[in-house]
C-alpha cells in the first residue's frame, strides 16, 4: 500500500540548484595555491628553462656533458642520496631514543637537533673543515688511519649528512609520539623477537613519514652549496659539487651554461622526488592508508 | 593451564597498586577481575601476563614460577580494551601474525597458515573479512579480529583486558554471550578484568572483586552478589540502600527508629552500617512509631515490571535517599502516593561494624 503522502508537486531535480560544497573556500583555496606557487616557485624555474632554452641543443648537451660537470653530478647525486639514507637510520634512531625514554639533557639534545638549520651554512662547512683537516681536531686522529675526510668526496658526505639531520628527526617524531605501546606490547605477546616487531610493526608504521624525511634531507643535500664548498676542496673531477659548477660558470659570465647545468639538475632532482612520492603512494596503498 | 599469583606487591611511586595478592586460578574457567578503575585488576592482569613486572611475589603458570619468563615465552593470549590491532595489515595478516613469527624451525607453512586463519576466522564468524583493513571495521569486528589474533598461537592462558569497554552497550552485550559461548567451546583459562559488574556476573565462572589494590572477595556470580562478603562488595554489586546505626538490645538504632533485627557477634552499642538491597525492603504505611525507618515517598516509577519507589530519609535518617522495588500489586494495595510518610522494613539486612562500614560507604555513593 503507498503510504498516505500529501502530494507535493515534485521538484525538477536537476538543473535549478547549483551544486554546492559543503567545505567552503574551494575556488579561494585553488586560487591563492596556484597564484602564490607560480609566484614563488613556477616564475623563477621558468626563467632558468627560458634563458637555456637560448642555447641550441649541440651546445647545450655539450655544455651538461662535460666531463667535469658530469662528474659534479655523480658526486652531487650519490653523496646526497647516501647522505639522506645516513640520515635515515640515524635520525630514526634519535628519534626513537628522544620519544621513548628519559634522560638527562633530553631537552637539550631535542633542541640540538635543529642547530643545522639555524647554522649560516658556511659556519657549518668552516668548523667542519677545521675539525677534519689533516691537523684538525679529528683530522689528526684519522689521518694516521688512511682516512682522508676535508677535500674529497667523504668531506662531502660528511657535511650532507650534517645540514640534511633534522629533517628526518622531525617527520619521524610525531608519528613516534602517537604509536601506541599497545602496540608492541601485541606483538610481544604474540611471540615476536624484539627486531621483528621493529621490522613488521613499527617500520611499516613510521615508513612514510621517513621516507619524507628522506625526500626532504635528499633534497636539502642536493642544493647545498655554503657547507660544501669549504670542506670538499673543489679538485675538479674529484670533489665538485654542482652546484659549484654552476657558481663557476656565473663567475665566469656564462650565464646561460649556468642556467644549463640548472636545468639538469632540476630535472634529476624533481624525477627523484617523483619516484620517492610514488614510492610513499604505493605503500600507503599496499598497507590500506589511502582511504 | 592453571595460574596461581602468590603475594604479588605492585607500587607505582607512592601508590600501592596491589597489596600482597594472592589468588588461584583453576584450570579451564572463566575468572572475572571485577572493581572500580585504580583498584589494579589491569596491573593484575598485565603483571600474569608478563607486560609488568611485580616488585615482590611470584606468578605460577602450571604451578611452575614464571616470573623471569619473557611474555613472549609465557604463552598467553592477551586481548586489548583498544584492540591494538596492526592498521598497516589486513585481518588476515593480524591473525597470522604469531604464526609467521615463530622461530623457523617452528613456524607453519604459509599453506597450514591460511588453513589456521581462516578456521579462526570462521570461529569469529568474520571468515569475510578476511582482506579488509582495521579500520574498515566496526568495534565489535575489531575485537573479534583481536582474540582471533590471540588465539593463533595457540595461548595456554587467555587474558582480557575490559575487552569490550570501547563498545557500545547493544554490541557490549552481544559480544558478551558470545565469549561465553566460545570459552564453552574451547576452554582455555581466561581472565578478563571489566569494571561492569552486570558484565562479570553474566559471562564468568568465579569472580573476583578488588578494591584498592585488595581483594575482596572470590566466588561464583551467585555468591558474590547474594552474600557480599564486606560492605564494599555489597555497595558495588547492584544497588543498595545503607542504614548508619548502633547496635541496642536485639535490634538497632537508626536515629530516632527502631529496626527489629536478630544481631549476632556485635557487641551493645556497636556502630554498624546496614544493608539491604532494594527489593529486601518493604513499606509500611499505617505502622506505628515502633518498629522501620521513617521516610517520605519522593518518587514512584511503576513503567517496569515492578516498580521503583524513592524515598528521602527523615526522622534522624535526614538527607539519606532510599530505593525500594516492589511489585506493582503492592504499590496498587498500599495506595502509594508522592509525598506520602511511611515507614520502612528490612526483610532482611547485611551489618557490618564501622570501620569496615566507612570505606563501604564511600564506595555505594
Amino acid at each position: 500500500m503507498a503510504t498516505a503522502a500529501p502530494s507535493l508537486p515534485l521538484r525538477p531535480t536537476s538543473s535549478a540548484a547549483p551544486p554546492f560544497r559543503v567545505l567552503p573556500g574551494f575556488n579561494l583555496t585553488l586560487g591563492y595555491t596556484l597564484g602564490y606557487l607560480s609566484l614563488i616557485v613556477l616564475i623563477p624555474l621558468a626563467a632558468v628553462f627560458l634563458k637555456t632554452a637560448e642555447l641550441t641543443l649541440a651546445e647545450f648537451w655539450n655544455v651538461v656533458t662535460a666531463p667535469r660537470v658530469v662528474a659534479s653530478y655523480k658526486l652531487s647525486f650519490g653523496m646526497s642520496l647516501l647522505a639522506a639514507a645516513i640520515n635515515a637510520v640515524f635520525g630514526l634512531m634519535l628519534a626513537w631514543a628522544l620519544v621513548r625514554y628519559s634522560f638527562p639533557g633530553k631537552k637539550l639534545i631535542d633542541a640540538l637537533v635543529d642547530l643545522p638549520f639555524a647554522l649560516p651554512t658556511a659556519v657549518a662547512g668552516i668548523s667542519l673543515t677545521a675539525l677534519y683537516a689533516k691537523n684538525g681536531w679529528l683530522g689528526q686522529f684519522l689521518e694516521p688511519l688512511g682516512i682522508q675526510v676535508a677535500f674529497k668526496p667523504l668531506g662531502v658526505l660528511v657535511a650532507l649528512v650534517f645540514i640534511g639531520l633534522p629533517f628526518v628527526v622531525r617527520t619521524v617524531q610525531p608519528i613516534l609520539e602517537d604509536l601506541d605501546t599497545e602496540l608492541e606490547e601485541a606483538a610481544t605477546s604474540l611471540g615476536a623477537q624484539r627486531w621483528q616487531t621493529f621490522r613488521h610493526v613499527i617500520l611499516p608504521i613510521v615508513f612514510p613519514a621517513l621516507l619524507t624525511g628522506f625526500a626532504l634531507a635528499f633534497a636539502r643535500a642536493v642544493g647545498e652549496y655554503g657547507s660544501v664548498i669549504f670542506i670538499a676542496g673543489n679538485i675538479p673531477m674529484v670533489s665538485e659539487i654542482t652546484p659549484l659548477m654552476i657558481i663557476t660558470k656565473l663567475e665566469q659570465y656564462d650565464y646561460t651554461g649556468a642556467t644549463a647545468i640548472a636545468t639538469v639538475m632540476l630535472i634529476l632532482s624533481f624525477a627523484l622526488l617523483l619516484i620517492i612520492n610514488g614510492l610513499q603512494a604505493w605503500t600507503a596503498k599496499r598497507t590500506g592508508r589511502d582511504r | 593451564m592453571s595460574i596461581q599469583v602468590r603475594n604479588i606487591h605492585k607500587q607505582f611511586g607512592a601508590f600501592t597498586a596491589l597489596d600482597d595478592i594472592s589468588l588461584d586460578f583453576p584450570t579451564g574457567e572463566l575468572v572475572a577481575l571485577l572493581g572500580p578503575s585504580g583498584c589494579g585488576k589491569t596491573t593484575l592482569l598485565r603483571i600474569i601476563a608478563g607486560l609488568e613486572q611485580a616488585d615482590a611475589g611470584q606468578v605460577l603458570l602450571d604451578g611452575e614460577d614464571a616470573s623471569g619468563t619473557h611474555v613472549r615465552d609465557r604463552q598467553v593470549g592477551f586481548v586489548f580494551q583498544h584492540y591494538a590491532l596492526f592498521r598497516h595489515m589486513t585481518v588476515f595478516d593480524n591473525v597470522a601474525f604469531g604464526m609467521r613469527m615463530k622461530p623457523r624451525g617452528q613456524r607453519p607453512s604459509e599453506k597450514q597458515i591460511a588453513e589456521k586463519v581462516h578456521e579462526l576466522l570462521n570461529l569469529v564468524q568474520l571468515d569475510w573479512l578476511a582482506d579488509r583493513f582495521p579500520s574498515q571495521l566496526s568495534g565489535g569486528q575489531r575485537q573479534r579480529i583481536a582474540l582471533a589474533r590471540a588465539l593463533a598461537v595457540e595461548p595456554r592462558v587467555l587474558l582480557l583486558d575490559e575487552p569490550f569497554g570501547a563498545l557500545d552497550a547493544k554490541v557490549r552485550k552481544e559480544l558478551r554471550r558470545w565469549l561465553r559461548k566460545l570459552h564453552e567451546d574451547l576452554h582455555i583459562t581466561s581472565i578478563f578484568v571489566t569494571h561492569d559488574q552486570e558484565e562479570a556476573l553474566e559471562v564468568a565462572d568465579r569472580v573476583v572483586l578488588m578494591n584498592q589494590g585488595h581483594v575482596e572477595q572470590i566466588g561464583t556470580p551467585e555468591e558474590v552478589y547474594r552474600h557480599p562478603a564486606t560492605p564494599f562488595v555489597y555497595g558495588f554489586l547492584g544497588s543498595v540502600n545503607f542504614f548508619h546505626g548502633r547496635v541496642e538490645g536485639e535490634g538497632l538504632r537508626v536515629g530516632g527508629d527502631h529496626l527489629h533485627h536478630g544481631v549476632q557477634g556485635l557487641g551493645q552499642g556497636a556502630e554498624v552500617v546496614a544493608f539491604a538491597r532494594p527489593h529486601e525492603l518493604d513499606i509500611m504505611v499505617d505502622g506505628d512509631a515502633g518498629d522501620g525507618v521513617a521516610a517520605r515517598i519522593n518518587r514512584i516509577l511503576a513503567f517496569g515490571v515492578t516498580a521503583r519507589v524513592e524515598l528521602d530519609g527523615i526522622n534522624g535518617a535526614t538527607g539519606q535517599h532510599f530505593e525500594v522495588e516492589l511489585t506493582r500489586e503492592r504499590v496498587a494495595q498500599l495506595d502509594l502516593h508522592e509525598g506520602q510518610s511511611v515507614r520502612l522494613l528490612p526483610s532482611r539486612l547485611s551489618l557490618f561494624e564501622q570501620p569496615h562500614a566507612a570505606r563501604a560507604a564511600g564506595a555505594a555513593r
